[in-house]
């Protein structure tokens, strides 16, 4: 009786011992994972998701202990305030970083109250000036601001595409009008003149009213802020009416979704940019892409291999600070400099990326092509 | 003028489409006093059963021709969702019938989210495609103005289905028993009218004309999703009270009304404000018409015929 006590007194603590070499990170990722865009949301979970596989199968030591990553993923909806309830439910979890969120409306509230909490937040696709503006110092993202995004479509608009007179569209949220005003502002600098601004939703599926007004100004081009769920039908009926001018969009339409949704109306005249180089130039993009497909049994959308890196910058920040601590490895973060996925990972002062590059595509070949 | 006319045409479309699916708003709510919020998925499920019906033809009959296509799904589509009307009403409403009015409403939304989350597993959260059998390719432009034989379709097909409806209400014995219970249930059930068959007969008519609805719906734009019910079911039901609510020939009215108000409010809200409101107000604008209408108007454009309760 006494021995087999004992026995399980040290069984006990065996495993009890095993158990405390593990010490489990969580890590969060908010994303809309239902809702118009869900489709991008559940890539860039699976970004996330995927760089935390891959640091659990190569095992990570932190302060002499073994430890697992954990991903927490939730679903914002692609709106503000269930964007803010989930940041808060994600605190109460304990989270030690968060990958997200995607859509810039929702981030920059969010923000506020990781902020508060000390945690340290990277987006791989909140493209809105605005967030890294606010001065919290965990703030990141490893995908190129709509500064430099706008202002390179508003020089190719006017200069590349030679047009003269642009209409602007956006879906009257923080990323879609963040963009549209910042194209505006280029393609006046540039000589352009904008004889339309026109507006609409994120939940829309009916343009013709606002394209109707559109073809009576009859511009060369037009520019839409927004999403692919929105660009693909509206691509469509601008077709349908019969108006002839180009077609430019920006990162949120610049997916494989966008093709498929646009059918038949998409052509050689249609256009979109994207913060960063082109997956097939990244130095990763080409394996990153193949191993996604193959764990995940779906095409890259447009944001994971960002969704990877941040990941990945928190992980490497960790391991130089030696801690899993937000106030501890958040100076590593800052210091971030390595390569990932889309190329070299280095945060300015504010938490932009460094290396700010912009790429345009053309549809060509039932494909975007970069140009 | 030419963009009055586009605009017009723009709005005759969007129109019919909730003219139609108001219909079912208005028949139901004349007879049980039930907003049946589920009738927006009702138009989902008809036009995401019409893309799997073309998916799956297209892939074991790839030469059969897109009009016969077109057909086949919506002899698929319609009665998918009469049964589905049927069930929702025998399954959940019936038994709310004496209920005090916030039951069945509560129940109503909650089928809502039934039906939207059922779509969300079977279909997924993507947009789908559509197949647009019938073309889309504009035809030749008559004063400037661009339509679609898809948008004739629409028009000619919603006014010949209600023509259709209102002959069967106003010269059917069937009509005759529709009226008799949307006027009072309980007298009609003295006069030996089977009350129950005919309510459940009213879901069913109206769940076939929310799957021709969704189906046009989603050729027009060339998209379906597990959603797309939700806003055109919330936009009918708000034409049917600004036509009148419980009186069919309001719903029409109100869909045909609407659809001209978002047209045109879109269209002009900024040179009738002076550059004040813009296009981005245009859901709203809707909305506003509403409330001015019933604030002057209160029973709506041709008057609301709900039953008597006793």
């Amino acid at each position: 009786m006494k021995r087999s006590v004992v026995a399980l007194a040290v069984m006990g603590l065996g495993l009890s011992l095993a158990h405390a070499q593990e010490t489990v990170v969580r890590l969060g990722s908010v994303a809309p994972l239902t809702g118009t865009i869900s489709h991008l949301g559940k890539d860039n979970e699976n970004g996330a998701r995927l760089a935390i596989e891959d640091a659990n199968a190569k095992g990570v030591t932190i302060d002499g202990k073994k430890v697992r990553f954990e991903l927490l993923g939730e679903d914002d909806q692609a709106d503000p305030r269930t964007g803010t309830t989930v940041a808060q439910r994600l605190v109460d979890a304990d989270v030690k970083g968060v990958v997200g969120h995607l859509n810039s409306g929702t981030t920059i509230p969010a923000s506020r109250i990781y902020n508060q909490a000390g945690v340290p937040m990277v987006s791989p696709s909140a493209t809105n000036p605005t967030l890294t503006r606010q001065g919290y110092p965990g703030v990141f993202r490893t995908i190129a601001n709509d500064v430099q995004q706008g202002g390179m479509l508003g020089k190719f608009i006017v200069g590349s595409l030679g047009a003269k007179t642009v209409a602007i569209i956006d879906d009257r949220t923080a990323y879609g009008q963040g963009l549209a005003d910042e194209t505006e502002k280029a393609v006046k600098a540039a000589g352009g003149k904008v004889v339309a601004r026109e507006f609409t939703t994120d939940k829309a599926t009916d343009f013709n009213a606002i394209l109707t007004k559109i073809r009576g100004v009859k511009p060369d081009a037009i520019f839409f802020g927004g999403m692919d769920a929105q660009a693909g039908p509206m691509l469509r009926q601008l077709k349908q009416l019969g108006i002839e001018a180009k077609f430019v969009t920006g990162d949120g339409g610049c997916s494989p979704e966008m093709i498929k949704l646009a059918g038949d109306a998409i052509n050689a005249t249609t256009y979109c940019s994207m913060p960063g180089l082109a997956i097939d130039k990244m130095p990763g993009g080409p394996e990153f892409r193949t191993r996604y497909k193959a764990r995940f049994n779906t095409d890259v959308q447009i944001y994971s291999p960002y969704a990877y890196d941040a990941a990945t910058a928190i992980i490497r920040a960790m391991q130089a600070a030696d801690s899993a601590e937000p106030s501890k490895y958040l100076p590593a973060l800052k210091k971030s400099n390595f390569q990932g996925v889309i190329g070299t990972v280095a945060f300015d002062d504010k938490g932009d990326i460094k290396e700010g590059a912009v790429t345009m595509y053309q549809y060509r070949n039932g494909a975007w092509s970069p140009m | 003028m030419e963009i009055f006319l586009q605009q017009l045409v723009n709005g005759l479309v969007v129109g019919s489409v909730y003219a139609l699916v108001a219909l079912g708003y208005t028949m139901v709510y004349g007879i049980l006093g039930l907003i049946n919020f589920a009738h927006g998925d009702l138009v989902m499920v008809g036009a995401m059963t019409a893309l799997q019906t073309m998916l799956f033809l297209m892939g074991a009959a790839p030469g059969m021709s897109p009009l016969t296509m077109l057909t086949l799904s919506l002899a698929v589509a319609i009665p998918v969702c009469m049964m589905l009307g049927y069930t929702m009403e025998r399954l959940a409403y019936r038994r709310l019938r004496n209920a005090p009015r916030l039951a069945p409403l509560i129940t109503a939304i909650g089928m809502s989210f039934l039906l939207q989350t059922i779509a969300m597993i079977l279909w997924g959260r993507n947009y789908h495609t559509f197949p647009q059998l019938v073309s889309t390719a504009p035809l030749q432009p008559v004063a400037g103005v661009f339509v679609t034989p898809i948008q004739v379709t629409i028009v000619v097909g919603s006014a010949l289905i209600m023509a259709a409806l209102i002959v069967l209400v106003t010269k059917t014995r069937l009509g005759r028993a529709m009226r008799a219970t949307a006027e009072n249930h309980r007298v009609a059930a003295l006069m030996g009218v089977d009350t129950n068959l005919i309510i459940a007969l009213t879901f069913v008519i109206g769940a076939a004309l929310a799957a021709v609805a969704g189906v046009m719906y989603a050729s027009n734009y060339g998209i379906a999703h597990y959603g797309m019910g939700f806003m055109p079911g919330l936009k009918a039901f708000t034409a049917a009270v600004l036509g009148g609510i419980g009186n069919l020939g309001g719903a029409m009215l109100g869909g045909i009304v609407l659809g001209l108000v978002e047209s045109f409010g879109a269209g002009y809200i900024e040179h009738m404000t002076f550059g004040l409101l813009n296009s981005s107000y245009q859901d709203i604008f809707a909305f506003i018409i509403l409330g001015l209408v019933l604030i002057f108007r209160p029973t709506g454009l041709l008057g609301e015929r709900v039953s008597d309760r006793a």
